[in-house]
């Protein structure tokens, strides 16, 4: 195992929950921290391929991305954008106060 | 009536026209259908309103002489796809209530060709399952499945003295129920979409396939599911998972289903940047049946370790059939075969941490309170998505942040640009690759469960490939010892599926008819 890849703690676990923004519960912190070494530690075997020299591949596609003009080609339904919002206020999303 | 749920595409296409029954006829013979297979748990949503109204414009272009490539044929939509008005919750509860303001580009080509929709289909929570058992609503349970049938009256009488003089003149509403002795999974994630179409509650359904979600659950229910080459279908209004390998496609009891369906389903689309500005062929046309002097490459890596005898033997069968018809195998190697699934489980999780960010209970779907915004961002989403969703979500964190990013994600990155190079190499000795779809017949509901490396091996054979962004295909190619069915899978050059529709239809030829499952028995 090369010394980048040290087998993650509960802290570390803890870290990753909080950036990906989901919510573990302290004790099911060992459990997680158990499966994703597992699944990592499995992933390690492709340290095993030769990628010297090799592009990464990004796109399947052979293709450049398209461009299109910078104009606004649709919009003017902000009824439409709210309608599945669990908390809209008249055309506005609204969150908890962010601000003091 | 029933009889009508039994004609392929093309059949009920020619029916249509020469007017030997109406689309809503047909329809609501599905519709039938669709009420009598809801102990399968394939649709989390039934639109017969939706179904009838399409159905009778359908009839009123017939009456003119003025039928579609699609029109009359009753189709079920995987959940992915975002219908508009009709619940779109890729199988998650994060998603529980979200009615898309707007039609996916696949649906809506599938409708502008006449298409009618029964409902949508269970899945894999955001497509993430091998087997359906992730659904929020629950897993599907495979038409395959042994069980006894029986039938019980729907009406439940309160017993007081005005509900039994009721129930004198009322008729009986028999509803057929089944005791399940062993409930198989469907497969993956396209889990809803297989079991529709194998239990003729849909005579074609969408799928969607990121590492074999179309061609894996075809194998274990017997039907044919095609992947076409990544950017023939549009993927704009398809709820992302991983988007260098989302690919929708058909899935149908025939080959030639399949062609006739992915031509309404792809096309240049402005409205996706990875969508492909080509012309569309006529698949169709190229079921001539003839694949004499073609090469069929036969990777020597597949062969592996602990693959059950029968795989083998279903594959050898597969290369004697080609042989038969005039193809030349050819031994191809694919060396970097192995490292195609642990490459997958990099990419796919850290894209899809990537695109599920927009899961945060602000713009739609799920909220759930928290002290402040941040405690809200967590407390949703901990709780709107499943254990599977969470998992790979945390991987593809983790693969993408700081200090990880080159060892994992970059790494993973090189690697797939070997695994594609490897079938360019490939391809310069044979025009399309014969291998098995998947590495076992249908496990029931509950095994594998506790070992997500165990389920993740279920995509062994079709990962590579998506990775490549091929177009694939499986076939149904008997039945095991198990009487549970195999597919056999064929893999081409990207954008070749016409020489995939030609030599998939001699294989289905040469399979011959095949049996139904017990759930239609």
């Amino acid at each position: 195992m090369s010394s980048d890849k040290a087998a993650l703690n509960k802290e570390q676990v803890a870290k990753i929950a909080h950036l990906a923004r989901i919510k573990v519960p302290e004790q099911e912190l060992d459990h997680l921290a158990g499966e994703l070494n597992k699944i990592l530690g499995w992933v390690e075997m492709l340290d095993e391929v030769d990628t010297a020299g090799v592009e990464p591949m990004t796109s399947v596609a052979a293709q450049t991305l398209r461009r299109r003009a910078d104009v606004v080609t649709d919009g003017g339904y902000p009824d439409k954008i709210v309608k599945n919002a669990p908390d809209a206020a008249e055309t506005f999303f609204s969150v908890p106060k962010v601000v003091e | 009536m029933t009889e009508l749920t039994n004609l392929t595409i093309a059949e009920a296409l020619d029916g249509l026209r020469k007017k030997d029954f109406s689309a809503v006829e047909l329809t609501r013979a599905y519709i039938h259908a669709v009420e009598n297979s809801r102990c399968l748990n394939a649709y989390t949503v039934e639109t017969p309103e939706i179904a009838l109204r399409q159905a009778e414009a359908s009839d009123a272009r017939y009456a003119k002489g003025e039928g579609r490539p699609m029109d009359g044929l009753p189709i079920g939509v995987k959940d992915l796809f975002c219908t508009e008005g009709v619940d779109s919750t890729a199988g998650s509860r994060i998603l529980t209530g979200f009615k898309p303001p707007y039609e996916s580009t696949v649906t809506a080509k599938l409708f502008a060709d006449g298409a009618v929709m029964l409902g949508k289909l269970n899945m894999d929570e955001f497509a993430m399952g091998s087997a359906n058992i992730t659904s929020h609503y629950g897993p599907v349970i495979s038409p395959w499945s042994k069980g006894i049938k029986t039938q019980r009256d729907a009406h439940t009488s309160n017993g007081g003295l005005l509900d039994e003089l009721a129930d004198a003149f009322r008729q009986p509403q028999p509803v057929t129920e089944w005791e399940w002795e062993r409930k198989l999974v469907p497969g993956g994630s396209s889990g809803g979409s297989a079991a529709a179409v194998a239990a003729r509650a849909a005579i074609a359904a969408t799928g969607t396939d990121t590492g074999g979600s179309i061609r894996q659950p075809a194998s274990f229910v017997g039907i044919v599911g095609f992947k076409p080459t990544y950017g023939r279908c549009s993927r704009w209004g398809i709820v992302a998972f991983a988007s260098s390998l989302d690919q929708a496609g058909p899935m149908t009891r025939t080959v030639r289903d399949s062609a006739i369906m992915l031509k309404s389903m792809c096309g240049f689309d402005p409205k996706d940047s990875t969508s492909v500005d080509m012309p569309v062929p006529d698949f169709e046309a190229a079921l001539t049946g003839d694949i004499r002097g073609l090469r069929v490459g036969i990777p020597k890596e597949y062969r592996v370790e602990g693959m059950p005898a029968e795989i083998e033997r279903v594959w050898q069968q597969g290369i004697d059939w080609l042989k038969a018809a005039g193809a030349v195998p050819v031994e191809i190697s694919l060396p970097h075969t192995k490292y195609a699934l642990p490459t997958y489980y990099i990419v796919a999780p850290a894209e899809c941490s990537s695109n599920l960010a927009r899961y945060d209970g602000v713009r739609f779907g799920l909220r759930v309170e928290g002290k402040d915004l941040k405690e809200m961002y967590e407390n949703t989403r901990a709780e709107g998505f499943g254990a599977e969703v969470r998992r790979r979500i945390m991987i593809g964190t983790y693969v993408l942040s700081a200090g990880y990013y080159d060892a994992y994600y970059l790494k993973a990155q090189k690697v797939r640009a070997r695994i594609a190079e490897d079938f360019a190499k490939a391809y310069e000795q044979c025009d399309v690759i014969l291998t098995p779809t998947a590495p076992s017949t249908a496990f029931a509901i509950g095994e594998k469960m506790d070992d997500p490396i165990a389920m993740y091996l279920n995509d062994v054979f079709t990962v590579p490939a998506s990775l490549a962004g091929l177009p694939g295909v499986s076939v149904p190619a008997g039945l095991a010892a198990d009487g549970l069915p195999l597919g056999l899978q064929l893999l081409g050059r990207p954008f070749d599926e016409e020489t995939l529709f030609r030599v998939a239809g001699v294989l289905e030829q040469a399979a011959g008819p095949q049996p139904l499952p017990p759930f239609l028995g």
